[in-house]
């Protein structure tokens, strides 16, 4: 009997079926085929590229020539360094960076804890629709929205305005360094289009985290005398940190590598990214650029390192 | 003596649902009280209610005769040791052990001092280091006893602590729980849906169901006098014989019920002793399950009655019956309990 059914199985040995036992006994080679595609793209293409990119950075320009000498230096860097202009744009686009994070998860937070502890059904499906929905948007649109928005003639002020509340807009574009002629054209506007262009970054990662974070947690800190208060700072806020920092990668570097945003809202006072593009488009100087762009990677792994130190990770 | 908790008429209700409908208790100072009963009969959310987790839609709980209906958990004098422990992930076990010490400011060396003493309590002295996700589940259930426990609450909330135990654990846990008890002489609400655990470690018991409690009182009382067919038949296990045949069989006009160890099978021609009832079935069903056998068997009008023997003899000894054989079985009319006239519950 058994025989029977065994060779009722082995007389039909499509080709399919004999390769599906393949993988059925050998697991590994599944694994294989599932991963090299992927691991081709990111290993060969992405991460390949970007070596070759920040090579770049360890060769120089020739200041007579304008050629590129193909030698291994510091020179580029040193370069870089050297410039007052050059650390400037570097500390303007890190201390951006820092306020957009900073605003985001601030911004964030709740919008993520009612998503997470209260909204349900239908009202979370809302929730995660509003969060989504501008990143279905080109990205473009809405940054030049955003430039209609600021402007002296636009809604902002024309709300100001109709509050009787010009003189309290002016006042914020009179301060020194954010402010300037309108909003349009301020650190302070740009503030504004990066924190709402990364927001969804930042909320979703952390209604991920705080989703995990199971209820009687909650309520078992309440039982032994903690007032909400204190359950946010002692329970809530550090299981769901991994979620706000990871968040706070994404909101970082988005800043520290974007050149669109301070291009159309921003003064003429350059961000790192601006910088990459003009010196590997117009000035074709592309160790410098490959240089540039040296800078947000290392402050990211400096960040990284900062955040591993704050615990940030201890509760994956 | 005032009572440790006082429920007066206390309702709960969830939309439509009605958690809990109308429940009145009280719980003795220092006593051990369970709660049973099955799942969404409302034992939970009467300890909720205690802890402040949830707010009565109607009636009053009362701790230690404080009408405590608008303060909030933090406020309350009692602790819980939560169904799944909620122990915090993020910490030291002696952190979670002091987490209520730290809450109200005590020093350090202090709260190092009290947590080392609750978990020797427990008997998880110097695993204060680890983190929770690197103990035993007996070990976590442990650590949230501690907890609960550091602040001497009034009264000790418990939500099927032993759920999540293996069963030689769990009847480990529940001698240990009840020698605790004694120890720290704290009241005890002991939720469960273990019948034996109810029986085996509490005081006194109140069986819920759908919302409404069907009885309260001593583990003997509820599984010797089971005063609803609810009861009986969920304390135990229980043959309940309805009308015409509780006529025939015990001379009552009303539903009876009698637990399948209180009946015996008779040897023919044995003489019979005074006041007994005496039925004639057929075997259908023989379970053998180690230190007795049971039986089940078909009486007149198709009931069925579940007879357990004791094997003291030896499986095989005296009267081992096999499927399909006719059994004449007996009981004291002492042994039976007689079920209230009219259930208006079970009608509603």
């Amino acid at each position: 009997m058994s025989t029977l059914g065994a060779e009722a199985v082995l007389t039909r040995p499509g080709a399919l079926r004999r390769f599906s036992s393949l993988l059925y006994v050998r697991p590994r080679l599944l694994l294989l085929f599932l991963l090299v595609p992927p691991l081709l793209w990111l290993g060969v293409i992405y991460l390949g590229s970007l070596f070759s990119l920040l090579a770049q950075s360890f060769f120089y320009i020739d200041g007579f020539t304008g050629q590129i000498v193909h030698e291994l230096s510091l020179r580029t860097y040193a370069e870089l360094l050297s410039s007052r202009a050059n650390l400037d744009v570097i500390l303007r686009t890190a201390g951006m960076a820092l306020s957009v994070t900073l605003a985001a998860a601030v911004i964030g937070f709740p919008v993520a804890y009612y998503m997470a502890r209260y909204a349900r059904g239908r009202v979370k499906a809302l929730f995660y629709l509003g969060v989504m929905l501008p990143l279905w948007s080109s990205y473009l649109v809405r940054v030049y929205a955003w430039k209609l928005i600021l402007a002296k003639e636009g809604i902002v002020g024309w709300a100001f305005d109709q509050l009787k509340l010009t003189w309290l807009l002016e006042g914020l574009l009179s301060i020194p360094v954010v402010g300037g002629a309108s909003l349009s054209v301020s650190y302070l506007g740009m503030f504004l289009v990066f924190t709402y262009m990364w927001l969804p970054y930042m909320i979703l990662p952390t209604q991920a985290a705080l989703e995990r974070v199971p209820l009687s947690l909650l309520e078992a800190s309440g039982d032994l005398g903690a007032r909400p208060g204190t359950t946010f700072w002692k329970v809530v806020l550090p299981l769901a940190f991994p979620g706000v920092v990871a968040g706070s990668i994404f909101t970082f570097s988005l800043t520290l590598g974007d050149y669109i945003i301070p291009y159309i809202i921003g003064s003429s006072r350059f961000f790192i990214g601006q910088v990459v593009f003009l010196q590997q488009g117009t000035a074709g100087n592309i160790p410098l650029a490959a240089a540039f762009s040296v800078v947000p990677i290392v402050i990211m792994a400096a960040y990284l390192t900062l955040a591993k130190r704050l615990g940030a990770f201890d509760a994956l | 003596m005032v009572a440790a908790v006082r429920f007066a008429s206390v309702s709960r209700h969830f939309g439509e649902v009605r958690a809990i409908d109308d429940v009145s208790l009280e719980v003795a100072d220092g006593e051990f009280f369970a709660m049973l009963g099955p799942s969404g009969s409302g034992k939970t959310t009467c300890l909720r209610l205690i802890a402040g987790f949830e707010r009565p839609d109607a009636g009053h709980v009362h701790i230690h005769g404080r009408n405590v209906d608008g303060i909030p958990p933090y406020d309350r004098d009692v602790n819980t040791v939560f169904q799944d422990y909620a122990l915090f992930p993020h910490m030291s076990v002696r952190d979670n052990v002091a987490y209520s010490l730290m809450v109200r400011k005590v020093a350090r060396e202090e709260r190092h001092r009290q947590a080392e003493e609750a978990l020797e309590l427990v008997r998880l002295a110097g695993l204060g280091e680890r983190r929770p996700a690197a103990l035993s589940g007996g070990q976590r259930q442990r650590v949230a006893l501690a907890r609960a426990l550091i602040n001497h609450p009034s009264v000790l909330l418990l939500d099927e602590p032993l759920g999540a135990l293996d069963l030689k654990l769990r009847e480990q846990m529940q001698i240990e729980l009840k020698a605790l008890q004694r120890k720290v002489g704290i009241t005890f609400v002991y939720v469960t849906h273990d019948q034996q655990e109810a029986l085996s470690m509490s005081d006194r018991l109140a069986v819920f169901n759908e919302g409404r409690i069907e009885q309260i009182g001593t583990p003997q009382d509820i599984y010797e006098h089971p005063a609803t067919p609810f009861v009986a038949a969920f304390v135990g296990t229980s043959n309940l014989i309805e009308p015409p045949l509780a006529a025939e069989i015990a001379g009552t006009d009303r539903a009876f019920s009698i637990r399948p160890e209180r009946i015996r099978i008779l040897e023919e021609d044995a003489p019979l002793p005074q006041a007994y009832c005496v039925v004639e079935g057929r075997v259908e069903e023989v379970q053998y399950l180690g230190a007795s056998t049971r039986y089940d068997v078909v009486i007149k009008g198709g009931a069925r009655l579940v007879v357990l023997r004791q094997n003291d003899r030896g499986a095989t000894a005296g009267t081992a019956a096999r499927p399909g054989e006719t059994l004449r079985l007996g009981f004291e009319r002492a042994a039976i309990q007689v079920m209230p006239k009219s259930n208006d519950r079970e009608a509603g």
